[in-house]
C-alpha cells in the first residue's frame, strides 16, 4: 500500500449501518495537502455522517480513516482533534457561555503542558503558558478580525460572526484538514461571497487542506477544486466543478429522475 | 525604582488585593474570636464550612455542568475519617459499648494536636475524592444525566453502611465527645484555600475546558477536549473539598451521626449554589454564609407563635420548608441566582467608582448629539 506523501486524508471503504440502514456505503476518497474539496448531495445522503465519521464521532461499521497515512480510525475525537482534523457544525455549537477569546483558548487547551495542579495553584510556569497561549489566540482573533468581539459572549455575537467565530476555533487547534460542514448555511448571497473569499483566504494563509460540505451551489462551483457527490450514502459522481455540473447522474440526484 | 514598582503592581494587582483582603480578613477574625460569643463565633465557622462544600459542589454542578447530587456522601466520607482518626483512644471504647469497635481504629488515635488535625483534614479530603474517582469512573463513560443518580445511590449508600457498619462507624449512635478542633482559623482556612482553589482552577485553561463541556460536549470534544478526563478531574477535585468540609463539620459540632449527612445535606447545598448563581464562585460563597445565618434567623418559624388569637405550635423542620419554598420560587423566577454565571472581581470592584462617571459622561455626550 502506497502511504503517498501528499496525501492528507485517505477514506477507504467506508462503511456505516445504524441498525437496517446503511448510511454511507463503501465511501472512499483521497485529499491532496492544499485541495479544496466539496462534498455535495440532497438531504439525508449522509454527507454529515462521513464528516463524523472522519472525527471520530462515530466508528465505521467497515472501512478505515487514514491521516497522513496513519490510521485514525475508532480513535476518540480528542484524539483526532490533536492529530490535526479540525472541524466546524451544520448548527453552529459555540460554547455559548464563554467569551469569544475564552472560544478559541479551549481549542488550545490540547497543547497545555502544564500539570493541572500548577494551573490549581496558579504557580508562574502555568501563568507563562497561559499568557502565550492568550497572546496566539489575540493574534488568531486579529487575523479573522474578531479582535472588536473578544469579549463578548459567544452567544450574543451576530449569526455571521458565530459561523466565523467557528472556523477561528477550529483554526486554533491548528489543524492540518479543515473539515466545513455547511459554513454558508443561512447567509446571504453577500455575505456567501464574503465566505467564499474568507475560505480561499484562510487556506493559503494557513497552510490548510480543506474539505467541505455545502448546498450552496455557487459557493461549491466557485471555491472547490474537485466535487465529489453522494446520494444515499453512495458515491455518485467526483470531478471538477464544470464537469459535475452536466453529470446526468448529479441532475437526476438533486432533480428527480426525468422523463416518465 | 518607582516605575517599576507601579508596573509590577499593575500587573499582580488582582493577587495583590486578595493577599489584602485574606490579610484583613485574619484581622477580622482575631479580633472575632477575642471579642464574639461562642453562638456568633459557630454560626461564622458553619458558614465558612459550607463555603468549602459550596465552592466544591459549584465545580462540578456549575462550572463543569454535570449534575451530582453526591456531596453529602463526600462530606460523609471526610467527617467519619476525622472523627475516626482524632476521636481520643479512652473516648473510643466508652462509645463503643454495645460491640468493640474494629481494628486499626480501636488501637490508635491522631494526638489531639494542630498538626495532626490538618493531617486528618487532608485525609478527608483525599477520602472524599476517592470516592468521586470510584463514582465517577462508570458515571462519566456514559453520556447523559447518569450521575445525578449514581451520586444519589452513592449518597443513600454510605448512609446505610454508616447505619450498619457497626464495628468502623458504631451505627446510628454516631459518635460524640469529638475534640472541638474546627475553630474559626481552621474553618475560614480551608474556605479561603477552596475558594481560590476553584477559582483558579475555573479562570484556567482546565476551567475553560469544564465551561466548553458544560456548553457542548460535542463541540468541546471535536475541539480536542478530553471530556472524560475534564469531568473525572472537576468531580474529584470537588469530593476532595466535599470530603474536608465534612472533616472541618464534625469537629465543629463534635458529634457525628449517619443523620449528619442525608440528602438533606446535598439540598442545602443545591439551594446556596443555584440561589448564588450556578457557575459563579463568589456567588456560592456569599449565599453559602448567608445560608448559615439565615438557618439560625429562621429557627424563629420554628418557635411556637401566638397570630391574633390563634396558637401556632412550634414546628421542627418548618426551615426546610421555608427553604424548599425559595428555591421552587427561584426557579420560577430568578433562575439565573444572584449572580448568574459572572463574579464579583476585583476588576468589578475597582471599576465602580468609574462607572458612576461614565455614566455621567455618557449622559452629557447624549445630551449634547440630541441638542445638536
Amino acid at each position: 500500500m502506497e502511504t503517498g506523501r501528499d496525501i492528507v486524508l485517505e477514506l477507504d471503504h467506508l462503511t456505516i449501518k445504524f441498525g437496517g440502514l446503511v448510511a454511507v456505503n463503501d465511501f472512499s476518497l483521497r485529499i491532496e495537502k492544499g485541495e479544496l474539496v466539496g462534498l455535495i448531495g440532497p438531504n439525508g445522503a449522509g454527507k454529515t455522517t462521513v464528516f463524523n465519521i472522519v472525527t471520530g464521532q462515530y466508528e465505521p461499521t467497515q472501512g478505515s480513516v487514514l491521516l497522513e497515512g496513519k490510521d485514525i480510525t475508532g480513535w476518540r475525537p480528542h484524539l483526532i482533534a490533536a492529530a490535526g482534523i479540525a472541524r466546524t457544525f451544520q448548527n453552529v455549537r459555540l460554547f455559548t457561555g464563554l467569551t469569544v477569546l475564552d472560544n478559541v483558548l479551549v481549542s488550545q487547551h490540547l497543547r497545555l503542558k502544564s500539570h493541572f495542579l500548577s494551573a490549581a495553584l496558579c504557580l508562574p510556569s502555568y501563568s507563562n503558558e497561559e499568557q502565550r497561549a492568550r497572546a496566539n489566540a489575540m493574534e488568531l482573533l486579529e487575523r479573522l478580525e474578531l479582535v472588536p468581539y473578544a469579549r463578548e459572549l459567544a452567544g450574543n455575537l451576530p449569526y455571521g460572526q458565530q459561523r466565523r467565530l467557528e472556523i477561528a476555533r477550529a483554526l486554533a487547534t491548528c489543524p492540518k484538514l479543515l473539515l466545513l460542514d455547511e459554513p454558508a448555511a443561512g447567509m446571504n448571497p453577500e455575505e456567501t461571497a464574503r465566505l467564499m473569499r474568507f475560505i480561499c483566504k484562510i487556506r493559503d494563509e494557513f497552510d490548510l487542506t480543506i474539505f467541505l460540505i455545502e448546498h450552496d451551489m455557487k459557493l461549491v462551483m466557485g471555491i472547490c477544486e474537485r466535487i465529489r457527490v453522494i446520494d444515499y450514502g453512495i458515491s455518485i459522481a467526483e470531478g471538477a466543478p464544470d464537469e459535475i455540473k452536466k453529470d446526468p447522474r448529479v441532475i437526476a440526484a438533486y432533480l428527480g429522475e426525468g422523463g416518465e | 525604582m518607582g516605575k517599576y514598582f507601579y508596573s509590577v503592581c499593575k500587573k499582580h494587582l488582582n493577587t495583590l488585593l486578595t493577599l489584602i483582603f485574606v490579610g484583613f480578613l485574619f484581622l477580622v477574625l482575631r479580633w472575632a474570636d477575642t471579642h464574639l460569643d461562642e453562638f456568633t463565633l459557630r454560626i461564622m465557622r458553619t458558614g465558612a464550612v459550607y463555603i468549602v462544600a459550596a465552592v466544591s459542589y459549584d465545580l462540578i454542578n456549575g462550572i463543569t455542568g454535570q449534575f451530582s447530587l453526591g456531596p453529602n456522601g463526600f462530606m460523609a466520607l471526610g467527617g467519619y475519617t476525622v472523627a475516626l482518626l482524632m476521636l481520643p483512644l479512652p473516648q473510643k471504647a466508652f462509645v463503643w459499648f454495645l460491640q468493640p469497635q474494629a481494628w486499626p481504629f480501636n488501637s490508635f488515635s491522631f494526638p489531639v494536636t494542630w498538626y495532626f488535625f490538618g493531617l486528618a483534614l487532608v485525609l478527608s479530603g483525599v477520602m472524599g475524592a476517592l470516592g468521586a474517582f470510584i463514582v465517577g469512573i462508570p458515571s462519566f463513560r456514559l453520556r447523559g444525566d447518569y450521575l445525578a443518580i449514581a451520586t444519589f445511590g452513592f449518597g443513600e449508600i454510605i448512609f446505610v453502611l454508616a447505619n450498619n457498619l457497626i464495628p468502623l462507624t458504631n451505627g446510628p449512635l454516631g459518635m460524640k465527645g469529638i475534640p472541638e478542633l474546627a475553630n474559626v482559623y481552621w474553618c475560614f482556612g480551608w474556605a479561603v484555600i477552596a475558594t481560590l482553589v476553584v477559582k483558579n482552577i475555573a479562570n484556567s485553561s482546565y476551567g475553560r475546558a469544564m465551561k466548553a463541556v458544560r456548553d457542548d460536549e460535542v463541540a468541546a470534544e471535536a475541539m480536542g477536549v478530553n471530556v472524560f478526563r475534564t469531568k473525572m478531574l472537576a468531580f474529584v477535585v470537588s469530593g476532595f473539598f466535599a470530603g474536608v468540609a465534612g472533616g472541618l463539620l464534625v469537629p465543629l459540632i463534635t458529634t457525628i451521626s449517619p443523620t449528619l449527612f442525608t440528602f438533606t445535606m446535598t439540598f442545602n447545598l443545591l439551594i446556596i449554589i443555584v440561589l448564588g448563581g450556578l457557575g459563579s464562585i463568589t456567588g456560592s460563597v456569599i449565599t453559602a454564609f448567608g445560608f448559615a445565618i439565615a438557618s439560625e434567623l429562621l429557627r424563629a418559624v420554628e418557635s411556637p407563635m401566638q397570630i391574633g388569637t390563634i396558637r401556632i405550635p412550634g414546628i421542627a423542620g418548618m426551615r426546610m420548608v421555608v427553604f424548599a419554598a425559595l428555591l421552587v420560587l427561584l426557579m420560577i423566577f430568578y433562575r439565573q441566582g444572584i449572580f448568574g454565571q459572572s463574579e464579583l472581581s476585583w476588576e468589578w470592584i475597582l471599576s465602580l467608582p468609574g462607572k458612576v462617571v461614565d455614566k455621567e459622561v455618557a449622559k452629557k455626550w447624549k445630551r449634547d448629539e440630541t441638542s445638536s
